[in-house]
């Protein structure tokens, strides 16, 4: 599987977008994250206009086997939660890095220590 | 037990599948090779082709196997007619399950026992001291066999274009020695999914033979490699207990709702024959908690070990969770006390880290297919 090379991404295996001209930035989990999972059965999304932090839980994907936290890549306000993964959770596995976006954030703040493609393909191995 | 895991003959063959792999009671299972939940589905609707080749064979010869097995075990598999299988239990002299069991008899003399892979060793351990006292020799079967089964509606049309066995005559709970695919094979129609469907217990020089001929056969009728997962949620949804989970040794079988597999009518003494008459007894008079089903109202998933609640106070606990492919909803298998066990229980909930989801109190099972 491939990373794209657009992206930036945790060791929480989550992804995050460039920014648009807003300062507002896409964010979705892995295709290796989606694998590991399963089935995602149910997603409990972040609500638009919640403040989220870097590093803390902000929404749980479920899947046949587990429930898995959600962690914020960055800080900043939530400015829409992606209602198709909510009606439909399963594009979460058939396209993580599309129509299986989980939440838009405007950043206020973003940690030093995000991963480039090629970072986070080494450390996800 | 930090040995590294056992592999099953089929564990080259599962890697170029691309299954994942995990680790269950010791040994590398796969868990599944694409969707679970795909999977499942094929399982109910067409076909699924699994490796079993953990779970455990013992055997038992000579001409009083039959009464060792009365003894060392719950049931009453004297009285098994040779070719049939029986479900039954081993408990200890308290009462409490060490594990569930089918039970085939291949002979006059001869029965193999299956356990399930986590308590193999303990079961070959207290059916070899039981059984001391009898003519018959308790044999470790465990290397002996690859078992692999194919479920779904499709499988019997699917194993017929492989073998000139009897299918036709074969019953549920039989099994007849055959040929399948060339390969002889203990053919039994037994599982553990809630479909009509077949498990073969073959030499695991020849397992990976079988497999690819089942995978051959079974492609137009849309059969396909199942794992572990779906097998899980196949059982709870026809309501099928798992060792660890709803059956323990610290639950008889009458706590169980699995009464009817103790046979007191059987000549002579059995192993925990005492406490389970008590437990019996305590179950009709006053039974402490049920084993019910629970569907949910909401899309949060119970797992094993939430709290069930009313009112805020809890009153059972969940021993099996999962999203239900068939209901399209989560479902759980739960100890509930008594008042509040009967289905259509008002106020019922599961405590989800934190939020109590309303959840409806159900019979079991929740999947029973049309026959």
């Amino acid at each position: 599987m491939s990373n794209p090379q657009q992206l930036r991404y945790t060791k929480e295996h989550e992804w995050l977008s460039a920014t648009d001209e807003n300062g507002v930035a896409t964010v979705g989990i892995t295709e290796f994250a989606a694998n590991s999972l399963g089935d995602v059965v149910f997603a409990q999304l972040p609500e638009t206009g919640a403040t989220v932090t870097a590093g803390e839980t902000c929404g749980e994907l479920e899947s046949t086997k587990s429930v898995s936290d959600l962690y914020a890549p960055v800080t900043g306000e939530v400015v829409e939660a992606n209602q198709d993964v909510v009606d439909d959770p399963s594009l979460v596995n058939s396209a993580p890095f599309e129509g299986g976006w989980l939440f838009k954030v405007k950043i206020t703040d973003e940690p030093a220590d995000l991963l480039t493609a090629d970072e986070y393909t080494a450390f996800a191995g | 037990m930090t040995n590294a895991p056992r592999h099953t003959a089929l564990d080259a063959l599962h890697r170029a599948l691309g299954a994942m792999m995990t680790d269950f009671a010791g040994w590398d299972m796969p868990l599944r090779y694409g969707s679970e939940r795909d999977e499942h589905v094929a399982v109910r609707t067409r076909a699924g082709l699994f490796d079993l080749s953990h779970m455990g064979e013992i055997t038992l010869t000579g001409p009083q196997a039959g009464q060792a097995l009365d003894y060392a075990l719950v049931g009453n598999l004297s009285a098994l007619a040779v070719g049939r299988a029986r479900y039954t239990m081993i408990c200890d002299a308290e009462g409490g399950i060490l594990d569930d069991l089918i039970v085939y008899r291949l002979a006059e003399q001869e029965y193999m026992v299956v356990a399930n892979a986590s308590n193999a060793q303990v079961v070959l351990d207290a059916l070899t001291e039981r059984a001391a006292g009898f003519e018959t020799a308790v044999r470790d079967d465990r290397d002996a066999y690859a078992l692999i089964a194919v479920q779904g509606p499709a499988s019997p049309g699917i194993l017929k274009s492989v073998t000139d066995a009897d299918l036709d005559g074969l019953k549920y709970y039989a099994g007849l020695p055959g040929t399948v695919a060339g390969v002889p094979a203990l053919i039994a129609r037994t599982g553990y999914t809630g479909e009509d469907g077949f498990e073969l217990f073959v030499a695991p020089g020849d397992a990976e033979k079988l497999w690819q001929a089942l995978t051959e056969a079974g492609a137009d009728a849309g059969l396909v490699p199942c794992g572990l997962s779906c097998r899980d949620t196949l059982r709870l949804e026809a309501g099928m207990p798992l060792y660890g989970h709803e059956l323990t040794t610290a639950t008889t079988p009458f706590d169980a709702g699995l009464g009817r597999v103790v046979k007191f009518d059987k000549e002579g003494d059995f192993v925990g024959r005492a406490a389970l008459e008590a437990a019996a007894e305590r179950a009709a008079s006053a039974p402490p908690r049920k084993l019910v089903g629970l569907v949910a109202q909401g899309r949060r998933v119970p797992r094993a070990g939430f709290a069930v609640t009313v009112g805020g106070e809890v009153v059972g606990e969940v021993t099996s969770g999962a999203p239900s492919p068939t209901l399209g909803k989560p479902i759980a298998i739960a100890y509930v006390d008594a008042a509040h066990a009967a289905p259509g229980t008002e106020g019922v909930a599961v405590d989800i880290r934190g939020a109590h989801e309303p959840y409806e109190v159900v019979a079991l099972p929740f999947y029973k297919r049309t026959r």
